[in-house]
């Protein structure tokens, strides 16, 4: 195993590029170093990101919107007062990952890029309208979280591609965003199904929702049939159950030991009943 | 497979190693630097056994390359007591009898100090929750969090 100190996204993409072996780039390593230890992956170039200026910054941008460094670990950003006002949501998530030592290390990109279909970081940047600032031999682009996830394990990214930055949106008057998971247990365990909505009220009326679900298809994915009936109406009684519906609808989970197929499609349309309202209180203004 | 000179701080002293790029932090500690404290429970990040601090931040040491150590601190449970004084979370464990085969209990001891260094006063439910990565085969938990309680509170007496 080669380990690369990159100085730079371009010295580390062009690394990539050139590498004929497994490539992997190394955030917070807390999915890299058990693949690594595990025997299921050693990379022939292992290329440290935690060199590369501003990896470990969260800023906010001009426009309102914020970009996330790719080796802000998870802690850092439940500690971060401004970002978790504006995307309680999407820090939430975040927060549910591993323990306190692993979030003293994971990354949201990282989170991201493992590719796995439960990641609990990535539901709520989907929902947020998230997009990833891309770096890669062509040069730069940006495309929407949702584009990333390819399947279990495997993302878009071409070889050579890594991600410079993760953007959240301007925040905007009337928003609210929010994520849960269902675990058999409190702590540390893997969503057995998540829900992320995010949206925004004007008075009692919502006009604008996104809803993203995780674990339960090959991978988290946004569900604009459902988010269309949120919009329009003050989240009564009927638009819910229409909204866990829709979302069970478009759920098509694996079985295994943690949750039967059934349970995931029931399970993931109780959690967007439940993650609608409290994104919905949080837009009307209610802090918790 | 060429070695990597590593330079890094230990419970403040500086030290130097030789490290296989794939070692672990935790293999370091313990294979190169002989501080063997640290343990290794799982290798996986479930376990909690081998926390150390990393430029004050608890991690797992075995989720941590040693080569990513160069230029770092790290803090690990061998430098809690100072000489031959105890911490007052060291003690407080023999007291309410935290710990049984005591595999578990210097990465209970690294991460209860962190949360004492952020959080003076926290509550048993935080105490709970912070410590969620550590496991325990032996003791049911219970007396773990108390001995964390009593020796904060000990600890917030010293502090006026
Ligand atoms: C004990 C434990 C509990 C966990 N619990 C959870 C949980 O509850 N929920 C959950 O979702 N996950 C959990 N995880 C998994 C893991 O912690 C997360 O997926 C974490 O967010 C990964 O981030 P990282 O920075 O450590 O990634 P790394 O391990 O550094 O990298 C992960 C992958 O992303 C790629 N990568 C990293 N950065 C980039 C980049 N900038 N561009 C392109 N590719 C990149 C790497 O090549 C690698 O394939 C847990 C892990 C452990 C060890
Ligand atoms: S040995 Fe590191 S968490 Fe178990
Ligand atoms: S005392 Fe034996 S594992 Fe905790």
């Amino acid at each position: 195993m080669r380990y690369h100190a990159a100085k730079t996204f371009e010295e580390a993409a062009s690394i990539a590029a050139k590498a004929d072996g497994v490539t992997r780039f190394l955030a917070g390593g807390t999915d890299v170093l058990v693949q690594l230890r595990a025997g299921l992956v050693t990379p022939d170039d292992l290329i440290d990101l935690k060199h590369i200026d501003g990896v470990q910054d969260i800023t906010r941008l001009d426009d309102g919107g914020w970009e996330i460094g790719v080796a802000v670990a998870g802690a850092r950003l439940g500690a971060h007062e401004a970002l978790c006002a504006d995307w309680p949501g999407v820090v939430e998530g975040m927060e549910l990952v591993g323990s306190t030592q692993v979030q003293g290390r994971a990354t949201l990109t990282g989170n991201l890029c493992n590719g796995s279909p439960a990641a609990d970081g990535v539901p709520g940047l989907v929902a947020a309208g998230a997009v990833a600032k891309i770096v890669g031999p062509d040069g730069m682009r940006e495309i929407p979280i949702e584009e990333i996830p390819a399947g279990p394990g495997k993302t878009t990214l071409a070889k050579g591609e890594l991600i410079a930055a993760v953007r959240l949106p301007a925040r905007g008057a009337g928003g609210g965003d929010a994520y849960q998971r269902f675990i058999p247990r409190t702590e540390m365990d893997i969503a057995v199904a998540g829900c992320a909505i995010n949206l925004r009220v004007e008075g009692d009326t919502i006009t604008e929702a996104r809803v993203a679900i995780g674990a339960v298809a090959p991978t988290i994915r946004l569900v604009p049939e459902a988010a269309e009936l949120l919009v329009g109406s003050t989240l009564d009684a009927a638009t819910a159950d229409a909204l866990a519906a829709a979302v069970s609808a478009a759920a098509n989970p694996i079985t295994d030991k943690r949750g039967t197929s059934e349970f995931r499609t029931e399970v993931v349309g109780v959690l967007a009943r439940r993650v609608a309202q409290t994104a919905y209180d949080r837009a009307k203004g209610d802090r918790s | 497979m060429s070695k990597i000179h590593v330079t890094t701080t230990v419970n403040g002293d500086s030290v130097e190693f030789l490290a296989d790029p794939r070692e672990t932090l935790l293999d370091c500690l313990r294979d190169h630097l002989d501080l063997t404290g640290t343990k290794e429970g799982c290798g996986t990040g479930d376990c909690g056994a081998c926390s150390v601090t990393l430029d004050g931040t608890l991690v797992c040491s075995c989720l941590v390359l040693g080569i990513e150590a160069e230029g770092r601190e790290i803090g690990t449970i061998e430098g809690l007591a100072q000489g031959h004084e105890l911490h007052p979370l060291q003690r407080k464990f023999i007291e309410h009898a935290a710990l049984q085969c005591g595999f578990c209990t210097p990465g209970f001891l690294v991460a209860a100090k962190a949360l004492l260094d952020k959080n003076p006063n926290p509550t048993e439910t935080e105490v709970r929750y912070w410590l969620a990565g550590n496991l325990c085969r032996c003791t049911g938990y219970d007396k773990i969090v108390r001995a964390v309680m009593d020796a904060a509170e000990e600890m917030r007496k010293e502090a006026v």
